[in-house]
């Protein structure tokens, strides 16, 4: 399969089973509209004779003769092997991510916030330091023979509830050689409690930290508010600035959310990279159609156009030698994941399962609250085998439609949670997530063509 | 190549053969919490 489109004044051509990226003219462009998954080189006068009219015979047969080479070579209309590999089925995975809901409780009330305001719907409770050590040794229990362990601490706010968290930590710490095991903590914050003592611990501890920021200030505080209706911004940002000043070279996120309301997001990255951060994320609502701030399929068309211009600014400052990066036009053409990752995506609940402060567990973040999700209890010490079974299944092979779709080796199937909500079953992806996702990987190499 | 330049050569098929280890970080942690994109991890190979 090729996946091939003009974006930038690039003409790009994607051999999805391979990987490779070529850069092509209009010819060669043109020539692979007459060209399918078997073609073989019998039909080559006929192919030459349909695009005569339009291009010179022998620059014809050169751009065909290249390709043939490049076919050859295994760089275009190459076959899926992995389909068949037995690592595909992975059944009996280790659990080695966990997402520790530390905080069911927000200072904040974001108006879209999918955790319901910060309780999950399941009240305002905080998470006591005996349920956070049952998780860590859930996690250790069932993470066989992997080493590198991950924990986030999210909520609601982790902040809230930060003495636990540095418990948590200290006991995790604790049992690392014993285990032969390596944690990595990364923490999630609204920034409101964040102090110079917090900062200074979380750039020591936490390998990532994710800062909640939506870009410019009446962006950010039209939904990002108080109880009281205000907004969070000023009180935020200067705690931001703070914490990355310091932070060396580990990793962190400002990361934003755009809604209806702020179709041009790409005036709030570049408002974050403008207030000194290079490391931003900023992700489409997700929520409900019927909400008035949601993206909806009318709204793709504007959101295109913005990728667009963001990877165009994005180009402009990397080419002055400036350093920023976009977590979604983030791309590694030569040493990403292996291709068993980018099949298996998420790996929510089979790989990585969230727990409430009440012990329970789900196969996600987003999936707590959901009783039907709930996966067992860390202390009645259930867990559900066959509900992990289940999600171990969820790869793109099976997910319906992704074994046809040229991203499927970049995307992973989408969120399993996001199709479970909107399309009814974690194997049916998202469609608007779909469209979102392939615009952004267009735009990522994209952005590579236009830096080579 | 004259007409085709080749940016990226793509070693996908042959990963999954010494791949699959599973040490690297779950895809949807580390910055969005929201949407699964893999192509952006780290192999820790
Ligand atoms: S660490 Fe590398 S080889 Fe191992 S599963 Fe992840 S991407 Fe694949
Ligand atoms: S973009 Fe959609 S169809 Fe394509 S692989 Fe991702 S989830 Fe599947
Ligand atoms: S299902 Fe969605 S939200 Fe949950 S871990 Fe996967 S990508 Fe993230």
């Amino acid at each position: 399969m090729i996946h091939k489109y003009k974006l930038n004044g690039y003409n790009i051509v994607m051999d999805v089973n391979s990987g490779a990226v070529h850069i092509v003219d209009d010819i060669a462009y043109d020539l692979l509209d007459y060209l399918d998954e078997d073609f073989s080189e019998q039909n080559r006068e006929d192919i030459i004779g349909k695009l005569s009219s339009k291009y010179k015979k022998g620059e014809i047969e050169e751009s065909y003769n290249e390709m043939i080479d490049l076919y050859k070579s295994g760089l275009l209309f190459s076959k899926d092997k992995v389909q068949n590999s037995p690592k595909i089925k992975y059944i009996d995975s280790p659990i080695k991510s966990m997402c520790i809901n530390i905080a069911h409780d927000c200072n904040l009330r974001c108006e879209y916030c999918f955790a319901a305001k910060g309780d999950f719907g399941c009240g305002r409770v905080l998470m006591s330091e005996e349920t956070g050590k049952k998780a860590i040794d859930f996690l250790i229990k069932h993470s066989g023979k992997r080493r590198n362990l991950e924990v986030d601490f999210f909520g609601g706010e982790p902040l809230m509830n930060f003495e636990v968290v540095k418990k948590i930590v200290d006991y995790a710490r604790s049992k690392e050689k014993e285990h032969n095991k390596n944690f990595r903590f990364t923490i999630t914050t609204n920034g409101i409690l964040l102090t110079d003592d917090k900062i200074e611990y979380i750039n020591k501890e936490m390998s990532n930290v994710v800062l909640s920021l939506d870009g410019r200030k009446e962006v950010n505080d039209r939904l990002r508010i108080f109880t009281n209706g205000k907004g969070s911004y000023d009180m935020i940002v200067p705690k931001y600035k703070k914490l990355v000043e310091t932070r060396g070279d580990k990793d962190y996120y400002v990361r934003g959310t755009f809604t209806k309301h702020n179709l041009d997001f790409s005036e709030d990255v570049m408002h974050m990279y403008e207030l000194g951060f290079d490391q931003i994320s900023i992700e489409p609502v997700v929520s409900d159609e019927k909400l008035d701030y949601s993206i909806k399929e009318e709204d793709l068309p504007k959101v295109f156009e913005e990728y667009d211009k963001l990877s165009k600014k994005i180009i402009d400052l990397k080419k002055k030698g400036s350093h920023i990066n976009f977590f979604h036009f983030m791309i590694d053409l030569d040493n990403g994941p292996c291709a068993i990752k980018r099949l298996k995506g998420c790996g929510c609940g089979n790989e990585y399962v969230a727990v409430t402060p009440q012990g329970d567990i789900y196969p996600c973040h987003q999936f707590v609250g959901k009783d039907e999700w709930k996966m067992g209890n860390l202390n009645d010490e259930t867990f559900d085998g066959d509900m992990k079974k289940s999600f171990s299944k969820a790869n793109v092979y099976n997910k319906n439609g992704c074994n046809d779709c040229w991203a499927k080796f970049y995307c992973s199937g989408g969120c399993n949670a996001n199709n479970q909500e909107y399309e009814g079953d974690i194997m049916n992806p998202h469609k608007i997530a779909c469209e979102l996702q392939r615009k952004r990987l267009e735009c990522a190499i994209m952005i590579k063509a236009a830096l080579n | 190549m004259k007409h085709f330049k080749t940016i990226n050569k793509g070693h996908l098929q042959e990963s999954a053969v010494k791949g699959g280890c599973g040490e690297c970080q779950a895809s949807c942690q580390s910055a969005c919490k929201t949407s699964c994109t893999v192509a952006n991890q780290k192999c820790e190979k």
